[in-house]
């Protein structure tokens, strides 16, 4: 049943029709979302009592950094299921949210390091939470490189997604860093059972940013997957009478 | 699940569980190497060679900041041992008493000379006014 499920909704076909018409939705309410959140915490949020108002790039670094990672899982799976099924579409998916996958970490990696001057005083320390969302950045860089380094096309989709599956193992450890070893960055703030230690008036406009750069990553990544879909389907009849 | 795709996954599960155990036992023999420094109490007992720059971290004690101009001098501690530490510069804003302090320099003679001191902050974020009642409370 899960077999026939994957092969209704993986084609490649299937996949641009079916967001054809979500996508625009996706971006309006992605785009804003962000603005509604941002705008709620940089200019409504109160100051934090140690850090005054340097604290509100965590409305960047924080969602940044979430996709950083959830992105990363989310090739992950879909590593799997071009390994296992040979789902075609899954390695599609991966070679083009890499990218996104990528910058986001920089961004992540970028804004952490500007909030880190005024707050710690200094813009890097080779601590153990730093340095392996550095790795995951490199990781990224890696999974292109590796894939444009094949001529082979469902050759390099293949050793790609055998990269991916390899790499996911960075996660737990990013996500652990900071309580497995004495580091710079502080623990968690919020949990994955719910509990948290942001006040509020503060985690609402946080909340909101997540969904908005969640919903606004989704629809980018939609839209360099069609294009990558048309770039290496662009001999099949589908294809030719879609575009 | 047709038989060759089981394979295919047994396959990945085996490269998934044997690249996790080479990375776990890479992690498990850098241990704490990979702190990012030594507390006060491992400090007092680690061997560390005279001349040789580290890490201090752990909590400046309450009361104990002196200043000098732009000396300072301060106790940093674990809750169960203390270090002096000395340092002659300009500290971060978040740098005060009873809070979470990285500190690089050299350890001489029972004294840590600071050269460079970042400041931890904690994962509670709440506008001022929380905090006055949480401290009133």
């Amino acid at each position: 049943m899960i077999t026939a499920f994957i092969h209704k909704f993986s084609s490649p076909k299937s996949f641009v029709n079916l967001t054809e018409k979500i996508y625009p939705f996706l971006i309006i309410f992605g785009v804003s979302m962000l603005i509604f959140g941002w705008a709620w915490g940089l200019f409504f949020a109160p100051q934090d009592a140690v850090q005054g108002n340097s604290y509100r790039i965590i409305f960047l670094h924080v969602p940044s950094v979430i996709f950083a990672e959830l992105i990363y899982f989310f090739m992950a799976v879909c590593a799997l299921m071009h390994l296992v099924w040979r789902v075609k579409l899954a390695a599609y998916l991966i070679k083009s949210a890499a990218p996104i996958g990528a910058m986001i970490t920089f961004i992540g990696l970028f804004s952490g390091s500007i909030w880190g001057i005024p707050t710690w005083g200094t813009w890097w320390q080779w601590d153990a939470r730093i340095t392996s969302t550095l790795i995951l950045f490199i990781m990224y860089l890696g999974i292109l490189t590796l894939h444009g380094s094949f001529s082979n096309l469902e050759k390099a989709d293949r050793l790609m997604s055998i990269l991916v599956i390899i790499g996911v193992i960075n996660i737990p450890i990013i996500k652990k860093s900071v309580d497995w070893w004495s580091t710079l960055h502080q623990p968690a703030s919020i949990s994955v059972s719910g509990s948290s230690s942001i006040d509020p008036s503060m985690l609402y406009p946080l909340f909101i940013s997540v969904i908005g750069l969640g919903f606004t990553l989704i629809a980018l990544g939609i839209l360099t997957s069609r294009s990558y879909i048309f770039t290496r389907e662009k001999n099949k009849r589908w294809v030719l009478e879609h575009v | 699940m047709l038989q060759v795709r089981k394979n295919r996954l047994w396959k990945l599960i085996i490269i998934l569980f044997l690249s996790a155990g080479g990375i776990s036992l890479i992690l498990f023999s850098l241990n704490s190497k990979l702190d990012l420094f030594y507390t006060p109490s491992e400090m007092l007992i680690a061997d560390i060679k005279p001349g040789y720059r580290i890490k201090l971290g752990g909590m400046v004690k309450n009361g104990s900041i002196r200043r000098d101009g732009t000396l300072i001098e301060f106790l940093v501690t674990d809750f169960s041992e203390e270090v002096p530490v000395t340092f002659d510069g300009v500290p971060p804003d978040l740098f005060k008493e009873d809070s979470g302090v990285v500190i690089l320099g050299y350890f001489l003679d029972g004294r840590f000379e600071a050269e460079e001191i970042f400041a931890k902050h904690d994962e509670n974020y709440m506008p001022p006014e929380l905090l006055i009642d949480e401290v009133k409370a």
